[in-house]
């Protein structure tokens, strides 16, 4: 039955619940309703450590591989050992020792690949996992003996089962005994709970503190673009502009550009220029796609137009959104990217 | 860069070079410095420098020249039924880092942490963190099943919940791999990559206590799950007696109904716990007595100690804080005045103090706080500095209160190792040069 007392503390601690609160809290019972057999047994689909809510079924290592190469190992390989899409599944660094003592032995290896069956506990896990969300792109679309028999694969390609092996609901515990890395979570560490005990706090010191200030690791040249022009990724009129690390192009004030490159696109041109924040090739961003501007201004002449645009900023021939004036531009970069945009067939 | 390029843009007194005139500069960048324009520089730079000093200045174009938004007819209202920011921040998104995961649907979109101010996230800028891909549900479609070690098992529909009893509370939520790629070494170029798997928000709905009581959940119970309904069907398993405390079954984000990639129409959120907890596109919640062991706490979200022992349902994210400006990838304007800023916030209480250091943390002075004393909130904080150009190690350090203080990196990986993935809290360290550029650093 329902508690008024202990709804009275939820309804004091949360709510700030008045005198009347009485009348309204039973009212509140008619919102929702009792779910049904049916409603439960469709959603409630979790499989526990101790298989509560395992479905009786079985399948085999050989239906299991059919399967498999049918329906997974496009993204995970045959073998599961793809890095494609995923971190592998299996990958054979799981050994007989591992097997019988229930620790992964290569978990300590820094240079191992951890793959899923090195690192997962519980068998359930993986009934669990795969009857939810798998296939990828299809998920809740097997059959129970098909989860079962896709498990028998994968347990197989870990060596944990022989191939004439037919997994079910009778021998789950049986295979969970076998799990390589069984032994090998903890639950002793101060992250659970709220009032758990951290295992490592900071110093309180603030004067003349012994710390060690060597550079002992910091991002080399060639990584400092490798997520873009930083330039382009912070508010650009500010007292910390972003700083610039994309390639400068060299264009030099004597020669400008040829009319033979016309036809290729200034990338990187348009990257240091900032032009890419609001203008992508293809399609409209905050700006016109520059494909549809070449279009229109192709055979128009409108090189000079379109400078001073570029320059000056504009409103109105796209939409409502501004264009905000390229002010700092070199004008000769101005004049390229012109050249380039008029230059459309 | 040309001369007076944009990186002096931004100040009323710009650098000497700025004032000169654009016919000078066009002139020099054509034809180079003769004599003549050599007198025009000198003549130049002594006028900026009585500027300087408080003499003379030149007259600001934008003031004394009415500037185009001034003499035309503004748009319309409504122009934009939902409104949009500025097309002048264009810069200020969500972005992903190439080649962290191999799918854009089992991946992460950060957060610009490095241009947000105060302690709110916009929802639009929220970060993500899917599994399986976004989706967008029917609301009207959508229901909640509460089952398991319950008296009565209960369903709502979304309207039900619209309809009890709510409350609004803001929490910060992070994500337990935020902050992953730094345990090794200094590994990504901006502090959207390094800590913007963190936002703050204000959460409106139904105090979970509330649904469990009227389901009549079983005393005894320890743990609740969590599942989603979207296709990776989320669980997760909520430590029950912190939930009771603090969670809450929610529709409202800031204002508004969450957003498609938050968890609309329905997220649990669970304050002070990794974002993988807060489960999205909430479907049903079991209570129970025994842990669940779901993909996501026994794949993934465990943390891996140098003993080869991987540490199971770690969910509290302990204290934390970052400078976000400046920071890694942005340049200081030139010498003066500035505001370290940045963000703290605990998993266990709320924020009792953060300092500041400039010298790589042998040096600390406490920072202002805004916002504080929310529990398991983002609190902002401030630091006057006055740069001249020396270079300098900027560090952060929070204090919670229940008198944890955040670690140094070097500390944290004596007992952690480097490969633990999750729950990486330790100081960072970004480093000016004389340059005025900021870059992410990791020290001795
Ligand atoms: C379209 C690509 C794709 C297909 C097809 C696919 N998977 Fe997956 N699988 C993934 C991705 C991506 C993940 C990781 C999802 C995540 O990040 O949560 C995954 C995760 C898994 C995992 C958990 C691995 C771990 O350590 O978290 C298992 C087990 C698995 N898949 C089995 C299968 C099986 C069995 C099938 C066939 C029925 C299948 N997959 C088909 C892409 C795919
Ligand atoms: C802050 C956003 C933003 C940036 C940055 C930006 N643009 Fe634009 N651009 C726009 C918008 C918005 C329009 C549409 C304006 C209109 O409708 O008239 C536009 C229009 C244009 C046009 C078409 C003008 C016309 O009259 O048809 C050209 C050409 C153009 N941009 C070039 C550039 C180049 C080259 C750069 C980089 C140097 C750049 N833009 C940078 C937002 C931007």
């Amino acid at each position: 039955m329902f508690s008024w007392a202990r709804l009275w503390l939820v309804c004091l601690t949360f709510l700030g619940c008045n005198a009347y609160a009485k009348d309204y809290l039973s009212a509140l019972n008619e919102l929702g309703r009792t779910a049904t057999a049916a409603e439960i047994s469709a959603w409630d689909i979790d499989v526990r450590p101790d298989f509560l809510g395992l479905p009786s079924g079985s399948g085999s290592v050989a239906q299991g591989e059919v399967l498999w190469l049918d329906q997974c190992a496009n993204c995970h390989g045959d073998f599961g050992d793809s890095n494609e899409v995923f971190s592998p599944i299996v990958l054979g660094n799981i050994t007989e020792a591992d097997i019988r003592t229930g620790r992964v032995a290569a978990l300590t290896d820094p240079s191992a690949v951890r793959t899923t069956f090195m690192k997962v506990a519980t068998l359930s896990t993986i009934w669990d996992y795969i009857n939810r969300a798998m296939p990828w792109n299809a998920p809740k679309s097997l059959a129970v003996d098909e989860v079962y028999s896709l498990v028998a694969y994968l347990l197989n390609l870990a060596y944990i089962v022989d191939d004439d092996f037919v997994l079910s609901d009778e021998n789950m515990e049986d295979v969970q005994a076998l799990m390589p890395n069984r032994n090998g979570m903890t639950k002793d560490h101060g992250l659970w709970s709220v009032k758990g005990v951290p295992d490592v706090v900071g110093s309180a010191c603030t004067i003349n503190c012994s710390v060690d200030t060597t550079i002992t690791s910091f991002l080399p040249d060639y990584a400092m673009n490798a997520h873009g022009n930083l330039r382009d990724q912070m508010r650009d009129y500010g007292p910390l502009p972003g700083v610039q690390t994309a390639p400068t192009p060299q264009l030099s004030v004597s020669q400008p550009a040829q009319s033979d490159s016309l036809n290729q696109i200034p990338a990187d041109l348009l990257a240091v220029s900032g032009c890419v924040a609001c203008h992508q090739m293809n399609k409209a961003l905050v700006g016109p796609g520059f494909t549809a501007i070449r279009a229109r201004y192709a055979g128009a002449d409108a090189s000079t137009y379109l400078a001073k645009k570029i320059k000056q900023g504009g409103q109105g021939v796209w939409g409502s959104v501004p264009m905000p004036g390229m002010t700092q531009l070199d004008d000769t970069v101005v004049a390229a990217l012109a050249l380039w945009l008029a230059s459309g067939q | 860069m040309p001369v007076g390029a944009s990186e002096q843009e931004g100040q009323l007194r710009p650098a000497p070079e700025s004032f000169l005139s654009e016919k000078l500069i066009s002139e020099i960048s054509h034809s180079g410095v003769d004599n003549g324009r050599r007198d025009l520089l000198r003549g130049a730079f002594a006028a900026a420098l009585a500027g300087a000093s408080g003499l003379t200045f030149a007259d600001d174009p934008n003031i004394v020249e009415v500037p185009e938004w001034s003499r035309s007819l503004g748009k319309s209202v409504a122009t934009n039924p939902y409104g949009q920011p500025s097309p002048f921040e264009a810069n200020i998104i969500r972005r992903q880092s190439p080649g962290l995961t191999q799918t854009d649907q089992a991946s992460v979109a950060f957060t610009p942490l490095q241009n947000l101010f105060g302690c709110i996230t916009p929802s639009g800028l929220h970060f993500e963190r899917h599994h399986q891909g976004w989706v967008d549900i029917d609301p009207r479609r959508h229901r909640l099943m509460i089952n398991g070690l319950v008296k009565e098992p209960l369903v709502f529909t979304v309207a039900d919940l619209l309809r009890m009893p709510s409350v609004s509370r803001m929490y910060f939520l992070e994500c337990g791999a935020n902050t992953a790629l730094e345990w090794g070494n200094s590994a990504v170029p901006t502090v959207q990559y390094t800590h913007g798997m963190l936002s703050g928000s204000e959460w409106t709905g139904v105090p979970l206590s509330l649904l469990l009581e009227r389901a009549g959940y079983d005393r005894n119970a320890s743990y609740l799950l969590a599942e989603g309904a979207d296709g990776s069907g989320m669980t997760r398993t909520i430590n029950l007696a912190g939930a009771l405390e603090d969670a809450i079954v929610a529709y409202g984000q800031n204002g508004e109904m969450l957003r498609p990639e938050q968890g609309y129409p329905l997220r649990l959120v669970v304050p002070g716990v990794q974002g993988v907890s807060w489960v999205k596109w909430l479907r049903r919640l079991e209570v129970g007595n025994k842990a669940y062991a779901t993909k996501d706490e026994a794949s993934h979200y465990v943390d891996l100690m140098p003993s080869g022992q991987l540490r199971q349902y770690t969910a509290i994210q302990e204290a934390k804080s970052v400078i976000t400006a400046p920071s890694a990838g942005q340049k200081l304007l030139n010498q003066g005045y500035y505001c370290i800023t940045g963000l703290a916030w605990s998993g266990r209480g709320s924020v009792r103090k953060v300092e500041v250091s400039v010298d790589g943390g042998r040096n600390w002075q406490e920072a202002r706080l805004e916002g504080q004393g929310s529990s398991k909130m983002l609190t902002r904080f401030n630091f006057d500095w006055v740069w001249r150009g020396e270079a300098a190690l900027l560090q952060s350090r929070v204090h919670d209160d229940t008198g944890y203080i955040q670690p140094q990196r070097a500390a944290l990986v004596a007992e952690r190792g480097t490969r633990s993935i999750y729950h990486n809290n330790a100081i960072q360290t970004w480093r000016v040069s004389p340059s005025g550029e900021v870059d992410n650093v990791q020290l001795g």
